[in-house]
């Protein structure tokens, strides 16, 4: 079942030179782990909120974010709060700035239980419980009394998924949930959200600049840039095989931990900001691929790739590519 | 030929909590060291105590075959210490002067470390500028008119205008997008084979370190824990705390399962 369906979704604020999201397409179905990959200003956030009916303030928006088939475009507050309360959830990047530093856990775990499900003081208190241990903390009633300050980063963490799963959601969108953290803190934290996602048989879309990330951990992986999906493949073929040059371009700039060292391809220049547009492709002005009077003519549509079921690319050379040859995998 | 740094059994303490204990190391000309381990390992503390910004507790620093004291008093002590070692921070949105252009703050670098010629310095500022793959554009801009990446390589250019023998990388890179990431890991290979500047890498990011580094120094608590030639480090690591973080590092086939039950055991 489609839990979350974005169709065709543009974002325009006053001021800036091209849409935040410009046409985004995107799904994820129960039981689903998918990635949305891509560097700062892409719009792999903006795309995130949506699915919570959180879209920036004057913005003009277009196109439809369904979730379980109703959509939040223009929805009214109370089909929002209802989204909000008990279909889908966020995890944020930081829990230090994601939970009141002046108030307990128990309090930020009880209180929305409380307001929005009516719940008494004990009733809210039994499900923190609950769900501190469900997070695997280590000493749930002990953590009800503490404050922020008092816990590590990672476990911090767990408190913000515990607070994600309050209202028993079927959509769980984390947002950069690991990049505050060490990398065996980020592995814990995932096995965690992997458990839950598999028992709960939550769908969760997973936000990360981190490529390697999201192919080790995701069944399906989109890729954006400059507002737009410019891939879209299962895990293994996005890194296996990359056929948008951007996607190219971000392996090609990470340094691998195995196998032979050669000299990093970093892509040319910089992401493109808010205040820069082009006619064409986004990608053109950095594309070591890009064809005068093709790639800067109008925006690539993301369509299928000839010859590669169940993957597209927005890119009109993609078929006339050279094949990249393959990254080892370290097994 | 003698080691650009010499680094013999740095100690700090904060009142009764350890932050580094016996961290001991030497760095060649041209050498690169990558200093590993997670928040509280005390990487920071000792790139910290590196630049003077802490003072340890005991051990020796000696840069160039001269003991950096822990009194910098006067001006040509002051541009000694500047000259031994620089530090490039890992937030670039505070580390350059929000008021002036790059082109002025690399200016004032210059003239202060006795480049009196005017013509000359702007000829170093482009140079400089060139070799982090910023030009006249940046040069005129204020900080807050550069992306983060374009204002890391300036802190980075800002450094390398001093000539430090030593240029130390308090996780200098871990804020940048990964395209932009590569970009200044490729200029760090650079000075370092081109100007002979010895490099103190401070990440979390093993790939990274491997990319930068000949050798690292893995860190626990304060303590190191190994210290090898990098390929070594990660074809066969000695260490059970190593291992973890290299099989922390995502990658096909990851289970991140087996690395939660491995850190509760441990």
């Amino acid at each position: 079942m489609t839990l979350l369906s974005v169709e065709g979704l543009t974002v325009e604020l006053p001021g800036s030179a091209r849409p935040v999201l410009d046409a985004v397409d995107l799904s994820v179905a129960a039981g689903e782990v998918v990635g949305l990959v891509g560097e700062s200003g892409s719009g792999k956030s903006v795309t995130a909120r949506s699915a919570l009916g959180l879209l920036p303030a004057k913005a003009r928006v277009t196109g439809r974010v369904l979730v379980e088939g109703k959509d939040l475009v223009g929805a009214d507050a109370a089909h929002l709060r209802e989204v909000r309360t008990g279909v889908a959830s966020m995890v944020f990047q930081d829990p230090r700035a994601g939970i009141n530093p002046v108030r307990r856990i128990g309090d930020f775990l009880t209180e929305p239980l409380r307001l929005t499900k009516g719940w008494s003081k004990r009733q809210a208190e039994a499900r923190a419980l609950e769900l501190l241990a469900a997070v695997g903390l280590p000493d749930p009633p002990r953590h009800l009394r503490q404050y922020p300050h008092q816990l590590s980063g990672g476990m911090l963490q767990r408190v913000m998924i515990a607070g994600a799963l309050a209202g028993e959601p079927r959509l769980l969108l984390c947002d950069e949930p690991t990049t505050a953290l060490d990398v065996s803190t980020q592995a814990e934290i995932l096995a965690l959200l992997g458990g839950l996602q598999r028992e709960r048989g939550l769908g969760l879309l997973l936000i990360t600049h981190d490529i390697e990330l999201a192919a080790a951990s995701c069944d399906r992986v989109y890729v954006m840039y400059a507002g737009r999906i410019v891939e879209e493949a299962s895990a293994g073929e996005l890194f296996g095989s990359p056929r948008h040059p951007y996607t190219r371009g971000l392996l090609g700039s990470t340094p691998p931990l195995t196998g032979p060292l050669e000299r990093l391809r970093p892509v040319p220049g910089a992401p493109m900001s808010l205040a820069e547009s082009a006619p064409g492709c986004a990608f053109a002005a950095r594309c070591d691929f890009a064809e005068p009077g093709r790639c800067d003519q109008s925006p690539p549509r993301l369509l299928p790739v000839p010859g590669a079921a169940d993957r597209s690319a927005a890119c009109v050379r993609v078929a006339e590519l050279p094949p990249v040859v393959a990254t080892e995998v370290r097994s | 030929m003698t080691a650009l740094l010499e680094v013999t059994d740095l100690r700090k303490t904060y009142g009764g909590t350890t932050a580094v204990d016996g961290v001991s190391f030497t760095l060649p000309p041209g050498g690169a060291l990558g200093l590993v381990g997670e928040s509280g390992s005390g990487k920071t503390t000792t790139a910290r105590m590196l630049v003077g910004l802490e003072r340890p507790d005991s051990g020796s620093i000696t840069v160039l075959g001269q003991p950096l004291g822990a009194q910098v008093r006067g001006r040509a002590a002051r541009l000694a210490r500047a000259k031994a070692i620089q530090i490039v921070f890992q937030d670039p949105y505070l580390s350059l002067d929000a008021r002036l252009t790059i082109g002025a703050t690399l200016d004032g670098v210059l003239r202060l470390h006795g480049q009196g010629d005017r013509v000359a310095r702007a000829a170093r500022i482009r140079e400089l500028l060139g070799q982090v793959g910023l030009g006249d554009r940046e040069a005129a801009a204020l900080p807050r008119h550069l992306s983060g990446g374009q204002r890391q390589r300036a802190a980075i250019a800002r450094a390398l205008a001093v000539e430090p023998a030593v240029l130390v990388l308090d996780e200098a890179v871990s804020a940048l997008d990964v395209s932009v990431q590569a970009q200044v890991l490729n200029v760090l290979t650079d000075i370092r084979r081109e100007a002979g500047i010895g490099l103190v890498f401070v990440s979390h990011d093993l790939a990274v370190v491997r990319y930068v580094c000949d050798e690292a120094l893995v860190l626990l608590r304060g303590r190191p824990v190994e210290h090898r030639p990098m390929e070594e480090l990660l074809d066969n690591p000695d260490h059970d705390y190593t291992r973890l973080l290299l099989d922390s590092v995502p990658h096909p086939g990851w289970d991140p399962e087996s690395i939660a039950r491995r850190r509760r055991a441990a």
